[in-house]
């Protein structure tokens, strides 16, 4: 299909949305990352019967610990969709970019930014 | 020269060959309709009048214009686009192809849906059609989709004329709408939904191999024996035998893999050559030294991507110890080259930087074992797929995310752990659930090939839905043909048949299951040991409620209607009125259920055969006579069969009078309400899956909201569930037709040979494992897995059995004190990404 999606995206492969550990994602934030998503098949449809519920669950465990520390519970999403739909992938990346976009870096950068500054 | 690989001999000749064989498959395959010879439309005469393969190509990110959606006159994103349905197909007139080509509603859907997609603008779509046939399985949401979510407009009408506006290149189609009014409407585009024809070139094969062929060179086969040609030996998958899409393609060749495999059973094994892989060589007290080899797949990744700036920054990354580039990672030379440097270099980890794992992790892995490694020290960065291919327009970002991903591949490699597969023995025993045409034929397949067989029926007897009918629309006796099938299977040594009998317990994993079963009449218990299941559980017509169905004598089901037919004639029948999509394409049931057109035809005809002067009505929202079925439906409106056509929100009304049964239904030519008094009204009733609730859970396997079980792919795996070892045929997958329910036997036989003919099978080694000093038997791990596989041993920790292991890692994740880790995914692992991705930013 060959769609083209925004190039700041990085892919971790993973079996199964529902190995997404938290501390995956929160760890990611923590090395400096500015957004996270995690895409899993439709739900309903999880190759593994509901590791896609899971996943979600976590990803709104990973917003509320980011909401509460104030990094933003926004930086960090669910999608859901099946191996059909390459052009919704690629929707999501534009999506999510433009999101982060919005909220601009990761506040944690701000902090190393004054410092050398 | 113009293959970079120089895998093309150019100087390559015709070379003839003997081979002596057994058995012939022929799928030979079908092409598109040439419209160039129909003047009406103006095809070869105006640009932006395409064929659906050429508006496909267009799509294509591979095409004339890279994907961009434009009309070839002028290069300008088109505004308005029109599709003409049946175009070399359902046409006697012009192309003189009767047929349907079952496949071009769908593809013009497709089509339309993903022209949307690539528009910039609003993009208006319309399909002008003579009905939408959407009777695949799940089809009827797809266009359900199309229409009310996308807003793809579908106009039934007849195409009169197609003409160019001088100077725009835009196009006026002429048509007659359903009420017969001549309208016209200016398009940007045309495309032409051509149909499926048999090549020139297939038909001589056929006739050099004296393989019988119908009057539009299909081949013939008989309804029982839908694999088998006129020839005895040669059989057939696929579009030869009439027009039909990827999945019944795929499940066609499967039966026609089966019928080959049944008459050469006693060759199996034969002939084969087996590989000898060397003894492992140990890594434990290596120092890590990693080996990175960055594709340019010919200009697919080189194009966009700075290949050798990615491969020298390869070389500075920790462990590396040698760096290549090729044109094609994997050619047979690059293996070849990558096997001298593994062991030249001592490499112990291996990164190929290419396209998708996907397609490409087994060979490389192959390469691997080819030298002593062991396969899972393997590492993909998908620079390809991920992206040069989609960000081709940026080459400074792709080439900085190529470095990213390798640096990320690079770290994981360098934690990567030799792991062992595990080699299982298999039971060769089959257990087919269910026991109608499709159970008693897979059966019958997996038997003949010399696999014991068990089939479990919950009634008293064998047949299933089959026992209700009578023929099919060819005039093929059905019930004798079940006596036999019956016959055949109750006397085979190798069948056994377990009736009145039910599932109540299944354990194990792929080749070695244990199924518990009550087995009537006195329900005592058994356990029986089998390495594969076949689902065969069929469906049910569905009982109305619509139309006074169950308060009038006179009101009846098509398959009541065909008995009633074989039973008392229809000398009395004057008038009969049919109503076609009962309980099917509905709010509550929106598929199709695909066999009911035809049903009602079948029956009609049958009628007229037996009553001449009989009036018949049938009252349809599309007829999906696909395939050969179209020449039925023509027969039927040349013996004075009336169709008329309702849509969904203005539906016939029905009355019980004492002079008949009253429909009242709107005719669409004379725009007004019609009362026909009725002798008898027959319903269309869908088809409704059997009640597997219980059997699904058992089973732990994924049905869909209508109750079908789902297939691991809908397109290339139509007979596989996606646990290994489980097989799917017939109704239990989707509705369909007594020949299309055999072929997919025998389709589900022949998978489950394939996995039956081995001696052993290797387990993946990606599945979980249980640090028994962390564990806390807190049984998260029990209650997350969904095969519920972690069980508390005898030392009073979690257990996972590694064979029965699925490999998600769900548990891995939710486990608390972090005492489980999944294979080749542990947590370093992913984590080691996450870390060298973002080396530096904070």
């Amino acid at each position: 299909m060959r769609l083209n999606y925004p190039s700041n995206i990085r892919i971790i492969r993973v079996p199964c949305t529902g190995k997404v550990d938290l501390i995956h994602i929160l760890r990611a934030f923590e090395k400096g990352a500015d957004g996270v998503y995690v895409v899993g098949c439709l739900e309903g449809d999880c190759r593994f019967s509901n590791g896609n519920l899971r996943a979600r669950k976590r990803v709104e465990q990973a917003q509320q610990i980011l909401n509460a520390i104030g990094i933003g519970g926004e930086r960090v999403q669910m999608y859901n969709l099946s191996s059909g739909e390459g052009p919704r992938f690629a929707e999501f990346a534009l999506e999510m970019t433009e999101k982060i976009k919005a909220l601009g870096i990761n506040p944690m950068k701000l902090a190393k930014m004054k410092k050398v500054a | 020269m113009m293959c970079l690989a120089k895998a093309i001999d150019y100087e390559d000749s015709e070379r003839r060959s003997t081979l002596s064989v057994g058995a012939v498959i022929l799928c030979p395959g079908s092409e598109g309709f040439d419209p160039s010879g129909l003047d009406v439309f103006g095809y070869g005469k105006y640009s932006n009048v395409v064929t659906s393969e050429e508006f496909e190509r267009i799509l294509s990110a591979s095409g004339p214009y890279r994907g961009h959606l434009m009309r070839p006159l002028d290069r300008e994103a088109p505004k308005k686009i029109a599709w003409i349905q049946c175009v070399g197909s359902r046409d006697i007139n012009l192309s003189g192809n009767g047929y349907c080509s079952s496949v071009c509603c769908m593809y013009a859907i497709k089509e339309s849906m993903i022209a949307k997609e690539h528009s910039h603008d609003e993009l208006d779509c319309a399909i002008f059609n003579m009905d939408i046939r959407s009777f695949g399985k799940d089809y009827e949401k797809y266009y359900n989709r199309a229409k009310d979510e996308q807003g793809v407009r579908f106009i039934r009408s007849r195409i009169h004329s197609i003409e160019e506006i001088q100077g725009t290149g835009d196009l006026i189609i002429g048509y007659t709408d359903e009420t017969g009014l001549i309208k016209q409407e200016t398009f940007s585009m045309v495309v032409l939904s051509v149909g499926l024809r048999i090549p020139d070139s297939v038909a001589n094969l056929a006739r050099r191999l004296r393989v019988d062929m119908n009057r539009y060179n299909f081949a013939v086969t008989p309804p029982f024996d839908p694999a088998q040609t006129s020839r005895p030996g040669i059989f057939i998958g696929g579009a030869f035998q009439g027009p039909k899409d990827i999945p019944s393609s795929v499940t066609e060749a499967g039966a026609a893999a089966c019928a080959a495999g049944t008459l050469l059973a006693d060759g199996r094994g034969t002939a084969t050559k087996s590989v000898e892989m060397p003894t492992e060589i140990d890594i434990e007290k290596a120092e890590t030294r990693i080996g990175v080899f960055v594709c340019n797949c010919g200009i697919n990744i080189g194009g966009v991507v700075d290949v050798p700036a990615v491969a020298d920054y390869a070389a500075t990354l920790p462990y590396v110890s040698f760096v290549d580039q090729n044109l094609f990672t994997c050619s047979q030379d690059t293996q070849d080259k990558i096997r001298d440097v593994i062991k030249e270099k001592n490499l112990n980890r291996v990164v190929v930087a290419s396209c998708s794992p996907r397609t490409h992790e087994p060979l490389f892995q192959e390469t691997l074992q080819a030298c002593g490694l062991n396969k899972y020290l393997f590492e993909m960065a998908n620079i390809r797929d991920q992206d040069s291919w989609v960000h081709g327009s940026d080459p400074k970002s792709a080439t900085e995310k190529a470095k990213d991903l390798v640096r990320m591949a690079v770290a994981r490699a360098g934690l990567l752990k030799p792991l062992t597969e595990k080699k299982i023995s298999i039971n060769k025993r089959a257990l087919v659930i269910g026991g109608g045409v499709a159970g008693m034929n897979a059966a019958l397949s997996l038997a003949d090939q010399g696999f014991e067989t068990v089939i479990v029926e919950k009634e008293a007897q064998l047949g299933g839905l089959a026992g209700d009918l009578t023929a099919t629309i060819e005039g093929a006796d059905i019930q004798r043909y079940l006596l036999e099938l019956v016959d055949k299977v109750s006397n085979h040594a190798k069948i056994q048949v377990l009736t009145e009998s039910l599932i109540v317990g299944f354990s194990g994993f792929k080749g070695n299951f244990t199924t518990e079963i009550m087995v009537g009449p006195g329900m005592y218990e058994r356990k029986i040991d089998h390495g594969v299941v076949i689902l065969a559980t069929g469906a049910n017509e569905y009982k109305p409620t619509e139309y006074l169905y169950g308060q009038d004598y006179r009101v009846m089901t098509q398959i009541e209607l065909g008995k009633r037919l074989e039973a008392k004639g229809a000398e009395d029948l004057k008038t009969v009125v049919m109503i076609q999509c009962v309980g099917s394409r509905n709010e509550e049931k929106p598929n199709c259920s695909r066999v009911c057109c035809q049903s009602a035809v079948k029956n009609a005809l049958h009628i007229k055969e037996l009553n001449p002067d009989a009036m018949i009505y049938i009252l349809y929202r599309d007829m999906r006579m696909y395939g050969l079925l179209e020449d039925y439906y023509t027969e039927a409106r040349q013996q004075g069969i009336l169709f008329s056509n309702f849509t969904q929100d203005h539906p016939p009304k029905v009355e019980a009078t004492d002079e008949g049964i009253m429909i009242t239904f709107k005719d669409h030519i004379l725009q007004r309400d019609l009362i026909i008094p009725a002798d008898l009204l027959a319903l269309s009733a869908g088809m409704v899956a059997e009640d597997t609730e219980e059997l699904a859970s058992i089973l732990k396997l994924p049905r869909n909201n209508e109750g079908y079980f789902i297939e691991a792919h809908v397109k290339l795996r139509p007979v596989d569930l996606a646990n290994d070892g489980i097989f799917l045929c017939g109704t239990a997958h989707s509705p369909k037709l007594i020949s299309e329910t055999i072929s997919q036997s025998l389709a589900a036989a022949s998978r489950a040979t394939i996995f039956l003919s081995q001696s052993e099978i290797t387990l993946s080694a990606v599945t979980a494992k249980v640090d028994p000093d962390l564990c806390a038997a807190c049984l998260v791990c029990v209650r997350a897995c969904p095969y519920g596989v972690p069980r508390i041993n005898e030392e009073g920790v979690s257990e996972i059995d590694e064979a029965l292991c699925h490999g998600c890692g769900i548990c891995a994740a939710e486990c608390p004190a972090k005492a489980i880790e999944l294979n080749w995914y542990e947590d370093d692992q992913v984590m080691s990404k996450v870390e060298a991705l973002l080396k530096g930013v904070l």
